[in-house]
């Protein structure tokens, strides 16, 4: 543990959130233009309908329905970093619990609009509510969904009003600070509201962790619950939440080494935090390559014939190479070079991290679309653009801006809110000084 | 999920839908308004009917209106099914040789998208050494069905009478179903279906008939059970020159293909019928008698396949 003990003028100092740097702007403006890219082929979805996608009745679920299953297991990560680890009492990830929480909102808030996207009928999307049907799995989807980005959000923010009282102490007023009070003014920081904080938080961080386990566990039955070979699996719920984890971290380390980077916070997020980050990723990605393990090589083993073609077709046939990239890229490799001490160092981290987050997204690829080409009876008697699937570009732009869209919200996030907790690294400093 | 956002999306998106779906479609048209009543003033030319009493009548032709086809079926109706019928179908695996008439009707009848087909004749062969065959398949009907059991807002449904069928208005377009659905029957309004004509656009969508298809929803085979209201048989039946297609109600116990007509549990006793995939559970309407002492050598159905593309 670093051992320099901060003032407290020095620590808010530091954590207050400034303004963009020229950096800071032209990775902003780069993100609203993949956004408004995705906007614009969405408009030509809508004018069209889905025909403009690459998706047809084989395929008939593309890179809308895995960037939607990537976007919660991302979004998996508030709970493992800000409910599981608080609950175990380690204390070393506090900093890392903002970004932890703003990854899940933003994630979950696009997994919903991405779904929505994929829809045939978005105008209908209200019948979900109006006609909705307990006995499908999509409404449970929509149930825990909506129930775990409540959660989200309070987590979010009821550790915010104790820094939002001191960014009203410390801001200028005018523009930002109207809304600054609107959200925080009636946080006074006495005893009784640190108290009552606290319960909410343990009571919400306790309440994470079923709901997180649910997201995707029902995410992983939409894909379990039907007869398709690679689908039909009893392993799937918990083969997607390990994923989702590794997933999860994969974004913290990422996002942890630009926070520090762009912001200069080596005070607070500091090697030790990747070192421990790098361990507890390691971790994860055994407990993914089990189940993979689990996933591919008892069927493999048995051969039954609708299982044959679709496992060829990932070990051998169109998605072999793809499939073994994201099996060794994605998981075995940043495994690897995070076993040893200066692989856990800040650089390294950052780009196992970047390794495990673009092999996720495919591996949900790879979950999704195999298995549709692989139907019980033979593709027949159809066009011959049925029986592949290539993402149009719409397709891409779509996903595309829906991912800057989510790195967006975390970037305005940060730029108008403290990502580290001010509050907090005020007390365990005065707590660091009290020991010394 | 973020609803208030999304369902503000969706409003939108509602809009822009609506307004696209309502271009071309002029006020609400009723076909037989020009024969209406009021306006109609006697020709003098007369014409010599039968009434309903048997009495040969004479009638001025300028008074004479269409009566529409079959009754309209309201949605709750059509939901409910035809009391005190199960439908089946038995398809005869030896006297099918691909010829597609029946694709053809089927295609024609409910006006289906070009690249859309609900039936389809499969080339099938088990394994290396066994004979080949041609299978057609169509929607199994099947009374556990995956497809109605993930529809998340009840668009696809389960009647009294064994059909699963689909309300066009009510189908959001999630396609779980074509996912959960192992006979890979259903198909996907990926656009606007383009062989709808303008009359077929404007009039309401009905469960029964399944027209017109609409864009973003879900289609499949529905044993045409408008047909089966005016006793008649699905266009499939009826087109197959071969007669491969039996249909018929499984309480009263008999099948036909309009130009035979056999006592089902006979049919399926005598030559060991049998349904697709049926260790999956879905207990499927549609029940198959091997391909034994052909009617046709499978090659025939080859040729048929190459003429066709």
């Amino acid at each position: 543990m670093e051992k320099i003990i901060l003032t407290d003028q020095k620590v808010i100092g530091d954590l207050i959130p400034k303004k963009f740097s020229k950096l800071g702007m032209i990775w902003t403006g780069i993100l609203v233009v993949f956004c408004l890219l995705g906007v614009f082929a969405y408009y030509r979805q809508l004018k069209y309908g889905l025909i403009v996608t690459s998706m047809r009745d084989y395929a008939s679920w593309g890179i809308y329905i895995s960037n939607f299953v990537f976007f919660v297991a991302i979004s998996l990560v508030g709970s493992l970093i800000t409910a599981v680890l608080r609950l175990s009492g380690v204390h070393w990830s506090t900093p890392l619990t903002r970004i932890a929480e703003i990854i899940a909102v933003s994630a979950i808030t696009f997994a919903s609009l991405i779904i929505i996207v994929d829809m045939g009928r978005p105008d209908r999307f209200y019948f979900l509510f109006l006609y909705g049907r307990l006995q499908s799995p999509i409404i449970w989807d929509v149930i825990v969904i909506s129930t775990y980005f409540i959660i989200s959000i309070l987590l979010l923010y009821i550790p915010l009003l104790p820094d939002l009282s001191i960014l009203l102490a410390h801001k200028e007023r005018k523009g930002i600070y109207k809304f600054y009070s609107f959200l925080g003014s009636f946080w006074q920081g006495t005893h009784m509201q640190f108290r009552i904080s606290k319960r909410a938080i343990n009571i919400l961080c306790i309440a994470i962790v079923p709901v997180a386990f649910c997201i995707h566990t029902v995410t992983s039955w939409l894909f379990a619950t039907t007869y398709r070979p690679g689908w039909d699996s009893t392993n799937f719920g918990a083969y997607f939440i390990a994923g989702a984890f590794l997933a999860g971290a994969g974004a913290v380390n990422v996002a942890m080494f630009l926070f520090r980077k762009y912001y200069r916070l080596e005070n607070y997020i500091t090697q030790e935090h990747f070192d421990k980050m790098g361990k507890i990723t390691v971790m994860l990605g055994m407990i993914y390559l089990y189940f993979n393990v689990n996933e591919f090589l008892t069927p493999y083993f048995k051969m039954k014939k609708p299982e044959e073609a679709f496992l060829n077709s990932l070990f051998i046939g169109a998605f072999a190479p793809l499939f073994w990239s994201v099996i060794f890229g994605g998981i075995i490799i940043p495994m690897i070079v995070l076993l040893f001490k200066k692989g856990r160092r800040p650089l390294p981290m950052f780009i196992c991290g970047i390794l495990i987050v673009v092999g996720a997204w495919f591996k949900r690829y790879l979950i999704v679309t195999p298995t549709l080409l692989q139907p019980f009876l033979p593709m027949h008697n159809v066009p011959e653009s049925y029986k592949h699937y290539f993402p149009s570009w719409e397709e891409w732009a779509i996903a595309g801006g829906s991912l800057a869209g989510a790195m967006l919200v975390i970037t305005i996030f940060a730029r108008f809110f403290p990502i580290i907790p001010i509050q907090e690294t005020l007390i365990e400093n005065h707590e660091k000084a009290h020991h010394q | 999920m973020d609803t208030n956002n999304t369902s503000r999306k969706a409003f939108l998106a509602s809009i822009v839908t609506t307004g696209l779906a309502l271009a071309g479609c002029s006020s609400k048209k009723n076909p037989f308004e020009e024969a209406a009543g009021e306006h109609a003033k006697a020709s003098g030319d007369t014409v010599k009917l039968l009434s309903v009493d048997g009495q040969v009548i004479e009638v001025d032709k300028a008074f004479l209106r269409p009566v529409p086809e079959s009754p309209v079926i309201s949605n709750i109706e059509a939901r409910m099914g035809i009391p005190g019928k199960k439908f089946v179908m038995v398809i005869d695996l030896a006297r099918c040789k691909n010829l597609r008439f029946c694709e053809k009707a089927c295609n024609h009848a409910h006006s289906l998208h070009t690249d859309l087909n609900w039936l389809k004749v499969y080339p099938m062969e088990e394994a290396e050494h066994t004979a080949p065959y041609w299978q057609p398949t169509m929607c199994m009907h099947c009374d556990e069905p995956p497809c109605v059991k993930v529809c998340p807002v009840d668009a696809t449904f389960k009647r009294q009478d064994g059909l699963v069928l689909i309300d066009s208005d009510r189908c959001i377009g999630c396609r779980f179903c074509m996912a959960a659905c192992p006979y890979s029957t259903r198909v996907f309004n990926w656009e606007k279906p383009d062989t709808l004509t303008t009359e077929q656009v404007c009039q309401p969508y009905s469960c029964e008939t399944s027209v017109p298809q609409k864009v973003g929803t879900v289609g499949k085979c529905d044993f045409c059970p408008d047909m089966a209201r005016k006793d008649e048989l699905p266009h499939c039946v009826s087109a197959c020159p071969n007669g491969v297609y039996f249909f018929g109600d499984l309480n009263e116990d008999s099948v036909t293909n309009g130009a035979e007509t056999f006592r089902f549990s006979d049919l399926i006793k005598d030559k060991a019928g049998y349904r697709l995939m049926d260790d999956l559970g879905t207990k499927p309407s549609v029940y198959y008698l091997p391909p034994v002492a052909r009617n046709f050598p499978y090659e025939q159905g080859v040729e048929n396949e190459k003429e066709k593309s």
